[in-house]
């Protein structure tokens, strides 16, 4: 990976959007790259969007506010629709297909919806949305060893939900495998 | 240690905790909430003392007791519980006991809100306390930062005497970044706290009293001039400021905490526009870095101060700046926070920014 990559992640509270982001800026901490990790955070985060920024970085990182992300993963519609007009020119949007039905016209983007939902359903519990997404983006990306990203889910989910790594893991491959046999048009 | 990703606020607390705190004391605030939580935990594990007390005013009441008993104790708020402590906090800085405050920016005034802002410079600097008292106040523009002056807070607090105010805004607080807690602590050669009110077993003969009444005028006036004397002291020693970039800059810039960050962001973008900007980051805010502003060339068009609020440290800068450059402003406040691209246009567009 070279220079930083600026990420916007949203989506309704509840869907794994902030545990979606600190996962990427712990990766960045343990590969001993420089991560940056903010939410919005206030009222903003109750009913309506709740976002964060993430910054992965191989130097220090100066503004931890940005105007354009190179990427952003949309959980619902309105954060789709929010922030998609702010994803530079050659970055990549992915969005939750199970609830986005219709995919966002005039995408100069790589743009992918991934039904993460129904795929986390079919794995047996919904509440690993978030890490097919993760395995999704990490598939286009190519940001994190899948090595770095089970050592910090692993270290997240500790000792007491420690049954649940081998889900977590099988979503992550879940997400991959969609993304793999995906036709996705490059931008 | 490798470095770890830990929250702005969690990590202030742990900094304080390695930096040798025996006891909180507080009472919640949003944007700051992870402060005492943190501590909450892990003073009571390290058989510290973590209080929540009824009250702001409660808390540096507790603060102005056990330091003046010797102890290294700190209490932590945002803007409007800030706000409720001046008046401990002059009675702590004139009774000269060391403490350590944070304090995490909120938008303002009144209750405002609990987006990140820097609307508490005047705060910070100037007082909501009476009388002739100075703080030692740092302004960190990042989680590693803090730490490492974290660290160091209770011996400048020890060392002086003298409240430490550790001022940070919303965004420093709550975002998380990759930090190192083991960088080197400066050094120093910390007094004896003889003065400590520990009862006369410890000081047989001698009676220690923690007081910031002196009824006798001449008396107060001396203690005013030891103080001034004191902080002229902190001035020479203490007065902490980073440049970027001053060789023959077109502008400089004068920024810190978060803006500072976002600064440096736009400094790089001018920069690719083919036009040079320097920084002057104050590092503390009180003492205030006055001098780094001679070493702004004459040939430089402008300095622009940027602040997360709607012009506070720009007193500072036209102080500072006696004159010699034309002063432009830039501000967001009530928790609007800037991209650097705002920065750019602010620079790009200077002669609209003038105030003096």
């Amino acid at each position: 990976m070279n220079s930083a990559s600026n990420i916007k992640v949203a989506g309704f509270g509840g869907q794994g959007v902030m545990m979606f982001g600190q996962i990427l800026a712990y990766s960045a901490t343990k590969d001993e790259l420089f991560g940056l990790w903010f939410p919005s955070y206030g009222p903003e985060t109750r009913g309506g969007t709740a976002n964060c920024s993430v910054i992965v970085s191989n130097e220090e990182i100066n503004s931890p506010i940005f105007k354009n992300s190179d990427h952003l993963v949309a959980f619902n519609g309105p954060s789709l629709e929010k922030f998609k007009k702010n994803v530079s020119p050659k970055g990549l949007i992915l969005y939750n297909s199970s609830i986005i039905t219709e995919a966002p016209k005039g995408c100069d983007q790589t743009c992918l919806g991934v039904p993460i939902n129904d795929i986390a359903i079919e794995l047996g519990n919904a509440k690993v949305a978030n890490m097919v997404m993760m395995g999704a983006y990490l598939e286009l990306t190519k940001m994190f060893s899948d090595e770095t990203i089970l050592a910090v889910v692993k270290k997240i989910l500790g000792e007491k939900k420690a049954h649940l790594l081998e889900l977590n893991e099988k979503a992550l491959e879940a997400g991959k495998a969609f993304v793999r046999n995906a036709s996705i048009s490059y931008a | 240690m490798a470095k770890v990703l830990m929250k702005g606020n969690e990590a202030l607390a742990l900094a304080a905790i390695k930096g040798g705190v025996d006891a909180f004391y507080g009472y919640p605030i949003t944007p700051q909430n992870e402060v005492p939580e943190y501590l909450s935990k892990h003073l009571i594990d390290a058989g510290k003392v973590f209080l929540q007390a009824e009250s702001e005013v409660a808390a540096i009441n507790m603060v102005y007791g056990a330091a003046g008993a010797g102890k290294r104790v700190m209490t932590s708020s945002s803007s409007p519980g800030i706000a409720l402590k001046q008046e401990g906090i002059s009675y702590i800085a004139a009774a000269e006991l060391p403490c350590v405050i944070s304090s995490v920016m909120r938008g303002g005034p009144g209750l405002g809100s609990i987006q990140p802002a820097q609307g508490d410079y005047y705060q910070a600097t100037r007082g909501g306390g009476n009388g002739d008292y100075k703080l030692i106040v740092y302004a960190p523009e990042s989680i590693q930062e803090t730490i490492d002056i974290m660290k160091d807070a209770f011996n400048v607090a020890d060392f002086y005497r003298n409240p430490v105010l550790v001022l940070i805004d919303g965004l420093i607080g709550q975002m998380m970044e990759s930090v190192d807690f083991d960088r080197p602590v400066k050094e120093r050669k910390l007094p004896v706290k003889d003065w400590a009110t520990t009862g006369t077993k410890d000081h047989p003969g001698r009676r220690n009293v923690a007081n910031s009444l002196h009824i006798d005028a001449q008396e107060l006036e001396d203690q005013n001039i030891h103080l001034q004397e004191k902080y002229a002291l902190i001035a020479k020693n203490e007065t902490q400021h980073e440049m970027i970039n001053m060789e023959n800059p077109d502008y400089v810039i004068v920024a810190y905490g978060t803006m500072a960050r976002i600064c440096r962001s736009a400094i790089k973008e001018l920069k690719a526009k083919g036009i040079s900007v320097g920084m002057i980051r104050p590092i503390t805010l009180l003492p205030y870095p006055k001098l780094a502003f001679n070493m702004i060339p004459e040939t430089t068009k402008g300095i622009l101060c940027c602040e997360l609020s709607m012009g506070q440290m720009l007193d500072d800068v036209l102080i500072s700046n006696k004159g010699r450059h034309k002063v432009g402003f830039f501000g967001r406040s009530g928790g609007m926070l800037p991209d650097p691209s705002e920065i750019v246009d602010a620079i790009e567009n200077f002669s609209d920014k003038v105030v003096e």
